[in-house]
């Protein structure tokens, strides 16, 4: 790192646009659905299929209700950024341009220790699957890199490359801080936890204590029923957005606890059909417009 | 003689699979270039290469080859299908022996050419256990990216590139080019011999010979720990790890906080593993020691400050993690966990881990009494059994699975269980594999014993027994504990029993199996140390004796008996015994009950009965008091009465009487001969 100020939170998410633009990527902002992940967006999962090119970077906020910790873990969030980056066909130069990414905010590969650790990547809940690394910087992972197999349930014609930054940990990393809600945000004393504290205790009430899991379970069935609908109607994306709506409301229920290990299994194969359904859709829509 | 150099450099490869990787690269290129007589292989690997080095021949010399094809006078259409494939008229075949032969001489073919050949076609079948499509759309497929492939005779390009069938293979051709380290030396380099490859490969900061990384390793992480008066924890699985994870590595030290040294030793350790592939140190005390060792991968800049004080930020969040569960954890007493334990399924058709526990808990007991154990220790066993699982409820074995039974066994003792029980609870999983210690501590004995019995019982009930190649509930893994805890501490116990009691009323499946299944871990094992299996057999025909030090004790007895030279020589009479019986008893036998001392005519016969009836008494006399080498040399004295015998005695006598009464003495001798082992089992 340098000797100048490290980067702000927001800063660092400025830098890596900046850098992903230079790249040819088309900058995105986050899609407006909650999302356990920053590939199951659809500007990742979608496009991730079929034989068209593209190359796109966003910030993903992503919601993992059970990882609510009341603003009392320095580590651990209900609601977070992931800077997310997909690359097809995946470039020769992969790795390097992930390299070069954590040159642009401040991290040297010749004072800092990176790896590339085996990590085989899997998604269930969307039948996804692919080969790649954990990215670790001095023993930290900072990154997921994924060379797409399979989404959908359906293999991908053309691989595509996925980087994942965690871009909390990322900050405190380059701040060098130890409890998230220490981050500078903003570089002018707004730190983390005034944006963020307030809502991870109500959320986390909230998806523990609070939600009406009769509400939920209702609406999971709504978003399932109407999902197969619009997928069988051939609106890829409109049924991929109730997919992503029930596996949220999933997320939910397991939070509360009223779901029981055997009924797990159930829920995510539910969630898997709608996601290949939609897939499959999205897919026959494409091979239509590249042939049409 | 040339000097073939293949290395396929690719992104990072799992560490876990180089090795495997490199040894099938060599194997594959000596099958592929067998006519080449490859020699002298090398192999080497690392992060982001595997590569091979041999010596080869030139060419593969002139040679003629004969194909027999169809019989003399076979259809025209086989015929015509022969000179088809092998693209010659019927004119340019002979006929040999009533065959159509073609004799065909085969020109030289270079080393250059066959290598062409071969290497592409076994880098598109490249056995990987698992492997990637990439770019735009190939079929050539890798591990990881593969990036280039050098290969080279004698310093030369051998030309070839892997595109075929209109797959262009992400343009893959062979080059004389490789890499060095990613950040210290990156871009290629030109590579003239195996020898400057690896040399320069050092000058780029790659250390590719495994065995250099692994000394780099072991004493950088020892002199660090040497200058700190502590030693690191032997792991040699994590030294192999590391290795493939860096090209060029550089021990370095870090510190543990303070703050977190009262963490039980073995959880900063599997933390420090699992999740870290650190080293973990320990003072000369045995104690935990506040430092840590890892593995950078390149010499730093600052010389690994600020990497060290990453790590160190790293593992102290790591640890906040564990002290969470620890804190947590012990805010609710293991027993009463146990009632938890009813929502973990064992098995769909054995139940709950709750009614696993409940099992355990009574056969622990049981066992406990069928060692001998006092009343307060029966009742530990039972308490210990009852507490073993209850830990799989706990977030730190949630966590960290491997720490399931030690984080029992503080949990145990945090709430003040006694302390046979905490230990129990702890070591009932001993031994964990091959080289684990087994239990000692009399408690503990009884709960591991109890598990596996448990264990063991409930899946024969159901019939899910090991097949040939798979053992999902590890049973052969639970009989080989018994035997070992068995025999370890030399308990005397009738198996047979405590399966009964282990059935809990059970019946059908394959219980019936059990016992066979054991005596064959037993064989399996004996074999392993080196033990004559067939003695063993020679014993187990009778059925498995469910007291297995009393079946070692007398099987090694026999084994020690039939070295000798009295012990051989009645082995060949006996067989030479059983053998006449087989063979007489199939025109006029059972030639059985006692012999008539009235139709011997010879005296060797008469001393050979009398021998008989002082050596049968002596030996079951001797068995049942366990006094196996003396019934040995009760049997082995027979000796010089019984080669007298034969040397004297014609069995088949022309008298009827006569011989039949042989037939029964030598019978007799059989039945004596039985009383200690089946003979006819024994090799040699």
């Amino acid at each position: 790192m340098s000797a100048t100020r490290p980067l702000c939170f927001q800063d660092l998410i400025l830098r890596l646009h900046q850098f992903w633009s230079e790249k040819g990527c088309a900058i995105l902002q986050p899609y407006d659905t909650e999302l356990g992940a920053g590939t199951l967006s659809p500007h990742t999962t979608l496009r991730a299929l079929g034989p068209k090119p593209w190359a796109a970077a966003y910030v993903q906020p992503c919601r993992r209700p059970s990882d609510g910790r009341y603003g009392e873990n320095p580590n651990r969030l209900q609601h977070y950024y992931q800077y997310q980056v997909l690359l097809k066909p995946t470039p020769e130069d992969s790795q390097q341009l992930l390299l070069d990414s954590y040159r642009a905010i401040g991290i040297d590969p010749e004072l800092h220790d990176i790896r590339f650790v085996e990590d085989d990547w899997e998604n269930p809940t969307i039948g996804a699957w692919g080969l790649g690394w954990e990215v670790w910087c001095d023993g930290m992972e900072v990154s997921q890199f994924t060379y797409f197999q399979q989404v959908g349930g359906i293999p991908t014609v053309m691989p595509s490359t996925e980087l994942t930054y965690g871009l909390e940990r990322l900050a405190m990393y380059v701040q060098g801080v130890e409890n998230v809600y220490d981050l500078d945000f903003n570089g002018r004393g707004l730190t983390y936890g005034d944006v963020f504290l307030r809502a991870e205790q109500d959320y986390s009430r909230h998806n523990f204590e609070l939600a009406d899991t009769q509400m939920l379970l209702t609406h999971f069935n709504d978003a399932e029923r109407e999902s197969i609908r619009l997928s069988e109607a051939g609106v890829a994306q409109p049924a991929y957005d109730q997919c992503l709506k029930a596996s949220h409301l999933f997320n939910l229920l397991d939070a509360r606890g009223v779901i029981s290990v055997s009924e797990r299994a159930s829920y995510i194969g539910r969630v898997r059909a709608l996601a290949k359904a939609a897939c499959d859709a999205w897919l026959a829509g494409e091979e239509e417009t590249s042939h049409g | 003689m040339a000097e073939l150099f293949i290395e396929l450099f690719s992104e990072e490869i799992p560490s876990g699979m180089q090795a495997r990787a490199a040894n099938d690269l060599g194997s594959l290129l000596t099958k592929a270039l067998d006519g080449l007589n490859p020699r002298d292989l090398r192999i080497f690997f690392g992060a982001r290469r595997i590569a091979a080095v041999l010596s080869v021949d030139a060419e593969i010399p002139a040679r003629s080859v004969s194909e027999r094809g169809p019989r003399e006078g076979a259809p025209e259409k086989a015929l015509e299908g022969f000179t088809r494939k092998h693209g010659v008229t019927p004119g340019d075949l002979t006929l040999e022996n009533g065959f159509w032969v073609l004799n065909k001489s085969l020109d030289p073919v270079s080393a250059e050419s066959r290598v062409a050949e071969a290497v592409p076609e076994l880098l598109w079948k490249f056995p990987w256990p698992k492997s990637m499509r990439w770019g735009e759309g190939s079929n050539f497929t890798w591990v990881r990216p593969l990036r280039r492939i050098a290969c080279m005779l004698d310093g030369h390009v051998v030309p070839f590139a892997l595109a075929r069938d209109g797959d262009d293979a992400h343009g893959l051709k062979a080059s004389n080019l490789s890499e060095g380290h990613r950040f210290l030396a990156p871009g290629a380099f030109e590579i003239l011999s195996g020898q400057q490859w690896k040399d320069e490969l050092e000058t780029r900061s790659v250390i590719v010979d495994m065995d250099s990384r692994r000394d780099m390793v072991r004493t950088g992480v020892a002199r660090l720990a040497d200058q700190h008066g502590i030693t690191v924890v032997q792991d040699d699985g994590l030294v192999d790890e590391v290795c493939g994870l860096v090209e060029y590595p550089v021990p370095l030290l870090g510190k543990i906080d303070a703050a977190f040294m009262d963490l039980p030793a073995e959880v900063m350790q599997v933390s420090m593993r699992i999740n870290q592939r650190y080293f973990a140190l320990r003072n000369p005390d045995g104690s935990a020691a506040p430092y840590f060792a890892f593995i950078g991968n390149l010499p730093f800049k600052d010389g690994g400050k600020l990497t060290t004080a990453g790590n160190e930020r790293v593992l102290r969040a790591r640890f906040a993690d564990a002290r969470h569960f620890w804190d947590l954890d012990r805010k609710t007493k293991l027993a009463d966990r146990v009632p938890a334990l009813a929502a973990v399924t064992f098995h769909a058709k054995l139940g709950t881990q709750a009614e696993r526990a409940e099992r355990i808990s009574k056969l622990a007991g049981t066992v406990a009494q069928a060692m001998g154990l006092d009343g307060a220790q029966i009742a530990q066993a039972e308490r210990a059994g009852l507490l073993a699982k209850a830990d799989l409820t706990t977030g730190m074995v949630g966590e960290f699975p491997e720490l399931q039974g030690v984080m029992g066994g503080y949990y145990a003792a945090h709430d003040g269980e006694d302390e046979a029980v905490s230990r129990a609870v702890a070591e009932h999983y001993l031994p964990r594999g091959q080289s684990d210690e087994t239990a000692k501590a009399p408690v503990s004995v009884a709960v591991a014993l109890a598990d596996r019995l448990d264990l063991l019982a409930g899946f024969f009930a159901i019939g899910e027994l090991p097949s040939g190649s798979g053992d999902p509930y590890a049973l052969r893994r639970a009989a080989l504990g018994i035997i070992r805890t068995i025999r370890d501490n030399g308990l005397r116990l009738d198996l047979t029993e405590l399966f009964t009691q282990a059935e809990n009323g059970r019946t059908g499946g394959e219980l019936a199996k059990l016992p066979d299944f054991i005596a064959e871990r037993l064989r399996v094992q004996l074999r392993s140390e080196g033990e004559r299996h067939d003695v063993l057999a020679a014993i187990l025909t009778r059925g498995l004796d469910g007291d297995l030090v009393r079946l070692l004790a007398r099987t090694s007895a026999l084994s020690e008996m039939i070295q000798t030279e009295d012990g051989r020589n009645l082995l060949a009479a006996a067989k030479r015994a059983a053998n006449i019986l087989r063979i007489e008893d199939k025109k006029d036998g059972p030639h059985t009950g006692a012999p008539n001392p009235a139709l011997y005519t010879q005296d060797e016969e008469r001393a050979l009965a009398a021998g008989l009836d002082q050596a049968v008494p002596a030996i079951e006399t001797a068995l049942k008091e366990e006094r196996f080498t003396d019934a040995m040399q009760a049997i082995a004295a027979l000796r010089p009465t019984l080669d007298r015998f034969f040397e004297a005695v014609t069995v088949n006598a022309p008298e009827p009487e006569v011989r039949a009464n042989r037939l029964r003495l030598l019978s007799r001798f059989r039945e004596t001969t039985a009383l200690i082992a089946d003979f006819g089992q024994i090799e040699g």
